[in-house]
C-alpha cells in the first residue's frame, strides 16, 4: 500500500486528530450514559479499549479471508463475541458496577466507533497498523469520557471516584447526572473543540 | 416479571422513560438524520415498526429459546442477528410488494441495524424481565418516542438554519446536542406521572 502513515500517526490521529466523539460525533450513546460515575466511566473504557483493539486485530487478520458480501455481518459477530467476553468478566469481578452500567457493557456491540474502525482501517491494513489504529482510538474516546465524567461527578454528587472534592455547603448541581447535563457538557466540549480548529471538510458534505 | 400494564409502558417509553432522551440510545443516527424534517419522518417510521417487531421477536427467542438451553450469554449475538436478519427481510418485502413504502424507508432500513436503539430496547427488555405483550408495548412506545424526539429536533433545526446566525463552531452538532439537552429537560417534566424500572 502506498504511503501508509507511520505507526506513531496512526496512533495520534484517533487519540486527537480524528478524535472519535468530538471530531467524528461517534458513540456517542455511550459516552453519555455511563459519565455520571467517573468508576462506571473506568470500567466502560476498559471494556471498550480492549474491544476495539481485539476486534480491529482480528478483523484485520481475517481481512483476506472474508467474502465483501457478508463482512458486515462477520464483523458484527467479531465485535459481539469479545464484548460476550468483556460482560462475562464484568460481571464476574464487579457485580456492583455491572449492575450500574446495565446494558450499556453490550451496546458496545453498536457503539459506532468499532464498526466504523473496522470497515474504515482494518479491512484494508495488516494487523500491526490495524491494533495500534483500534488503541488511539478507543484511548481518544476513553479521554473524552473521562473529561465529561470529571466534569459530571464533582457538580453532580460532590465528589470524584467517590472522595468528596467540593467545599462544604456545595449545593449538588442535580441536573448534572440527569440527560440534559450530560447532553449539554458534551455540546459545549464539541463547540470549544470545533472553535480552535474548525473542520472544513464539514462543510463539504 | 414485572407487572405494569403494558397501556402504562407503552406511554412511559414514550414520555417518562424516552429512550432517547434518558437513556442517550440512538444518537447517532438522531444527529446525523435530523437535518430535514421529511428524512427524520422516515427514519423514525422505519425505527417505530423495527422495534416494535424485535422487541417482541427477541422476548420470545430469549425465553423459549435461550432460557431453555441455559444460552442467556449468547442472547447479544442472537439479538444482533435476528435485528440484521430481520431488517433485510423487511427490506426485500417492502421493495418487493410496497415499492411507494421503499422510496421513504429505502435508505434508512439498513442503517437501523446499527441503531442502537433497537438493540437497547431489546437488552432493557431482558434486564427489566418483560412479558410477551409488555415487550410489544415497551418496543412500540420507545419506537414512536424515539420518532418523535427526532421530529422535533429536525423541526427546530430547519427553523434554525434559516432564522439564526450562530457562533462559529456552534453550529451543527454542538447546537443540536445543546438543544436536545433543552428537549430532554422538557421530557423531564413528564418524570414522576408514571413511575417505571
Amino acid at each position: 500500500m502506498p504511503n501508509l502513515p507511520s505507526k506513531k500517526e496512526i496512533f495520534l490521529t484517533g487519540l486527537w486528530k480524528d478524535n472519535p466523539v468530538l471530531r467524528q460525533i461517534l458513540g456517542i450513546c455511550s459516552t453519555l450514559a455511563v459519565t455520571n460515575l467517573m468508576v462506571n466511566t473506568l470500567v466502560m473504557d476498559a471494556g471498550l479499549i480492549f474491544t476495539v483493539c481485539m476486534s480491529s486485530l482480528t478483523v484485520s487478520l481475517l481481512r483476506k479471508y472474508t467474502p465483501m458480501r457478508i463482512r458486515m455481518m462477520v464483523q458484527t459477530l467479531i465485535i459481539a463475541s469479545y464484548v460476550i467476553i468483556v460482560d462475562i468478566m464484568i460481571k464476574a469481578y464487579l457485580p456492583d458496577i455491572s449492575e450500574a452500567l446495565g446494558p450499556y457493557v453490550a451496546l458496545i456491540i453498536t457503539n459506532c466507533i468499532i464498526m466504523g474502525r473496522a470497515e474504515a482501517f482494518a479491512r484494508h491494513n495488516p494487523p500491526l497498523a490495524s491494533l495500534l489504529d483500534g488503541l488511539g482510538m478507543s484511548l481518544g474516546y476513553s479521554l473524552v469520557l473521562m473529561a465529561i465524567a470529571f466534569v459530571r461527578e464533582p457538580l453532580g454528587f460532590g465528589t470524584l471516584l467517590g472522595f468528596s472534592i467540593m467545599p462544604e455547603g456545595f449545593v449538588q448541581w442535580t441536573i448534572m447526572i440527569t440527560a440534559p447535563g450530560a447532553f449539554f457538557t458534551l455540546g459545549i466540549m464539541v463547540w470549544i473543540m470545533k472553535y480552535f480548529r474548525p473542520q472544513p471538510v464539514e462543510e463539504k458534505k | 416479571m414485572s407487572q405494569i400494564h403494558p397501556l402504562t409502558l407503552f406511554f412511559a417509553a414514550i414520555f417518562t422513560n424516552n429512550i432517547l432522551l434518558t437513556n442517550f440510545l440512538g444518537l447517532c443516527p438522531f444527529l446525523s438524520i435530523s437535518r430535514e424534517k421529511k428524512s427524520a419522518l422516515g427514519m423514525g417510521a422505519a425505527v417505530v415498526f423495527v422495534m416494535t417487531t424485535t422487541t417482541a421477536l427477541n422476548n420470545l427467542i430469549y425465553y423459549k429459546i435461550l432460557v431453555p438451553l441455559k444460552l442467556e450469554h449468547f442472547r447479544f449475538i442472537v439479538f444482533i442477528v435476528v435485528i440484521a436478519a430481520f431488517v433485510q427481510l423487511v427490506e426485500m418485502i417492502v421493495e418487493r410488494f410496497f415499492p411507494p413504502l421503499y422510496y421513504v424507508l429505502g435508505i434508512f432500513l439498513p442503517l437501523i441495524t446499527v441503531n442502537c436503539a433497537i438493540f437497547g430496547a431489546s437488552l432493557f427488555m431482558v434486564i427489566r424481565k418483560y412479558a410477551f405483550f409488555q415487550s410489544l408495548a415497551y418496543g412500540a412506545g420507545s419506537g414512536i418516542g424515539w420518532m418523535v424526539a427526532i421530529i422535533s429536533i429536525s423541526a427546530i433545526r430547519e427553523k434554525l438554519q434559516k432564522t439564526s446566525k450562530l457562533p462559529r463552531g456552534l453550529e451543527g452538532p454542538a447546537i443540536t446536542l445543546i438543544i436536545t439537552g433543552l428537549l430532554a429537560l422538557a421530557f423531564l417534566a413528564f418524570s414522576g406521572m408514571i413511575r417505571v424500572q
